[in-house]
């Protein structure tokens, strides 16, 4: 077991070194030390309990992020629209937080998430649902909803519900009323917990039902699955709706847990970073708790990076797709490491083609 | 009725729906139409680039952060040099270099086709965004229009497309030139052939990996054309995310065009119409819907025509799309 566990774990912490030496290079090419720069970063993450606290909450929405992304993995689907399914999450879970006041945090919290996370299972249900019926592959779909909900949320909080106290002209949502804000319990944000709970529910759906038996049936092989009895079309839509119904928990999470209201434009890119997260965990939804605190904490660090080695926090953005690069080709990091497997079976497999009558 | 006729006819219409606008409003007309075709040109040269890559059984999906990338070195090759020519030739380079990246990931790593178009993609944005000199400008003036003689002189037609600047009549000349060498070469022959059947190709001698390899890198160098074009021709600067999506339009378009070049071209005009509507509607306040609902109009078409040609099975994948080749 501990074995195991060890040998499926070298290529990704393989890649994250690889990704942090190429990172380097490019540190030292601008003129800086790389050295002093990941101990500051390393400082701005974990150095002290406000670094912890950041990391903890940049970490969550992304181990949301992460989750969705890796739960359609597992029907063999890729949901790249986690930054749309974010944005609505975010928005309508604001929209409940703000809205409606006079209600118990026990009630109102509550059903802010679920507006948020029902949201997001509209938004990927959409794509789900197309491709159950149409075949439209749901990598264009999800790509389109990214910028339909960008459009959305933009409008939604520059129109109908814009902040409109003092002289506000940014586009964004009033503060949420304090019953629907979640608390920090000492410096560890609840929303923390809250994700800690929904990747174990992932795990133990996909690993211990018979929905999640039936799910990674379809992820291996459609057709065996089909001929088996499984409604291929159900999973792919339900699948879609459960990846796009954690992306908006994301989004919700971020609105009301760090944020305290929705912004167009601050969470930007948080959806993308989920694809990153779910490779590197190889779609393990335990795995991605730490994939996403690694990512979190290097978010929660760049800011103090900047300032104390001037090195430019896109450097982030760089190594995070350097890890994506190593993760997504084992070969390169096994050929690097020289470690002997004899078969490609963690390679995922995605395309095949944009659907039509193929 | 066959497909021939239907289209004839729906060009006919066009063309009279368009002389009837004119003679209401000729100077919006003129401006909607211009501004048509210069959004077409970015996402034909991204239809050209993801066709010959699909109809060499590779997707690329990685079209978006070609663009991204070649319009952020062209941009600033241009800014170093003072010369548009050498940035149009640093962003085609570019798009050659990412091109055959994608190959090396897709083809010769066989990473799975869509990791490795989101690897581009997402290097892309990290990489123009941690090099962005916000300082820096393009120190010359973008290209401008060149009158084609009499031509030019045509009222609308004229304007709207014989009074253009270079990279636009190049991108119309590559339409015909990849129409050509699809259809009417060895090449062609061969790389349609490769996306259907490797298997068969390589039986009769042609290197299935070698093939894709040239294809996709060359696809890349188009990519890398529409970068150039986009920060040099079109816009005249570069922003961060300044491709905006259009490489992922670009596929749909290609897809709509039934990945061939001309019905491509026809596809990116109907798209361009769209985006150019809706700059037209911001500048001009007599419709009062919001501009994020204009925004939206490109995409929600994007959708709607993927899910309807799935539905009507008018388009058919190549056989072989998103399938590494293994020697057998």
């Amino acid at each position: 077991m501990i074995r195991s566990l060890a040998r499926s774990a070298i290529v990704p912490v393989a890649a994250v070194l690889l990704g942090l030496g190429l990172g380097a290079v490019l540190i030292i090419v601008q003129g800086n030390n790389p050295l002093e720069a990941y101990w500051a970063l390393a400082l701005g993450g974990i150095g002290d309990g406000d670094a912890l606290q950041r990391t903890l909450e940049k970490a969550t929405p992304l181990i949301f992020g992460g989750l969705a992304v890796a739960f359609a993995f597992k029907a063999g689907m890729f949901n790249i629209g986690g930054q749309g399914q974010l944005l609505v999450g975010a928005v309508f879970a604001a929209g409940v937080g703000f809205g409606i006041d006079g209600l118990p945090l026990i009630v109102h919290l509550p059903l802010a998430l679920l507006a948020g996370a029902l949201a997001g299972a509209v938004w990927g249900g959409i794509a789900g649902v197309l491709k159950a019926t149409s075949g439209a592959h749901e990598v264009i779909v999800t790509i389109m909803l990214n910028f339909v909900g960008g459009n959305l949320t933009d409008w939604i909080a520059s129109g109908p519900w814009q902040d409109d106290s003092g002289s506000n002209i940014i586009a964004r949502t009033p503060l949420v009323e304090d019953s629907a804000a979640i608390p920090s319990w000492g410096s560890v944000p609840v929303g923390f917990l809250f994700a800690l709970i929904v990747a174990v529910g992932c795990w133990y759906l996909l690993q211990r039902t018979t929905y999640g038996f039936e799910i990674r049936s379809v992820g291996l092989n459609p057709n065996a699955a089909r001929y088996s009895g499984i409604s291929t079309k159900a999973i792919t839509m339900s699948v879609m709706a459960i990846s796009g119904m954690l992306a908006g928990l994301g989004g919700a999470v971020e609105s009301l847990g760090v944020d305290g209201r929705f912004e167009a434009g601050v969470n930007v890119g948080l959806g993308f970073e989920g694809i990153t997260i779910a490779l590197l965990a190889r779609a393990n939804p335990i795995a991605v708790i730490p994939a996403g605190l690694l990512v979190g904490l290097m978010q929660a660090g760049a800011s103090k990076m900047q300032f104390e080695a001037g090195v430019a926090p896109e450097i982030i953005d760089v190594v995070q797709a350097l890890i994506l690069l190593f993760v997504a080709a084992p070969m390169i990091v096994r050929w690097i490491i020289r470690m002997r497997t004899d078969d490609d079976s963690d390679n995922l497999k995605l395309t095949s083609g944009w659907g039509g009558a193929g | 009725m066959n497909r021939r006729a239907i289209a004839g006819g729906f060009f006919l219409l066009v063309i009279v729906l368009v002389a009837i606008s004119y003679g209401i409003d000729g100077l919006q007309t003129t401006a909607v139409l211009s501004g048509t075709v210069r959004a077409a040109t970015l996402l034909v040269l991204g239809a050209l680039c993801g066709m010959i890559g699909e109809r060499s059984g590779v997707v690329n999906i990685g079209i978006e952060g070609q663009f991204l990338m070649s319009a952020f070195v062209a941009f600033t090759v241009t800014s170093m040099t003072g010369s548009l020519f050498i940035g149009v030739l640093g962003g085609i380079g570019t798009g050659l270099v990412l091109g055959w990246a994608l190959a090396a990931m897709a083809v010769g790593l066989k990473i799975d086709q869509i990791i490795a178009g989101t690897v581009i993609n997402i290097a892309a944005v990290g990489l123009t965004s941690f090099f962005f000199d916000r300082g820096r400008s393009l120190g010359t003036a973008k290209y401008s229009g060149i009158d084609l003689g009499p031509l030019a002189d045509l009222p609308l037609v004229g304007t709207v497309f014989f009074s253009r600047p270079p990279l636009t009549y190049l991108a119309l000349i590559l339409v015909v030139v990849v129409h050509i060498a699809l259809f009417k070469s060895v090449w062609g022959l061969r790389t349609r052939a490769v996306g259907e059947h490797p298997g068969a190709v390589d039986t009769v001698g042609v290197d299935v990996i070698k093939l894709r390899y040239l294809n996709v890198t060359i696809a890349g160098g188009i990519a890398g054309l529409g970068g150039a074009y986009l920060a040099l021709e079109s816009v005249g600067t570069f922003s961060r995310g300044m491709s905006g999506g259009r490489g992922f339009l670009a596929l749909a378009v290609m897809i709509f065009g039934r990945r061939t070049p001309f019905g491509a071209y026809a596809a990116a005009l109907f798209f361009g119409f769209t985006t150019a509507l809706q700059s037209q509607f911001q500048l001009n306040s007599t419709f009062d819907i919001p501009p994020q609902f204009v925004g939206m109009l490109p995409f929600v078409v994007t959708i709607i025509v993927v899910a309807l040609s799935g539905m009507f099975g008018s388009t058919r994948d190549p056989a072989a799309l998103g399938q590494a080749y293994e020697k057998g």
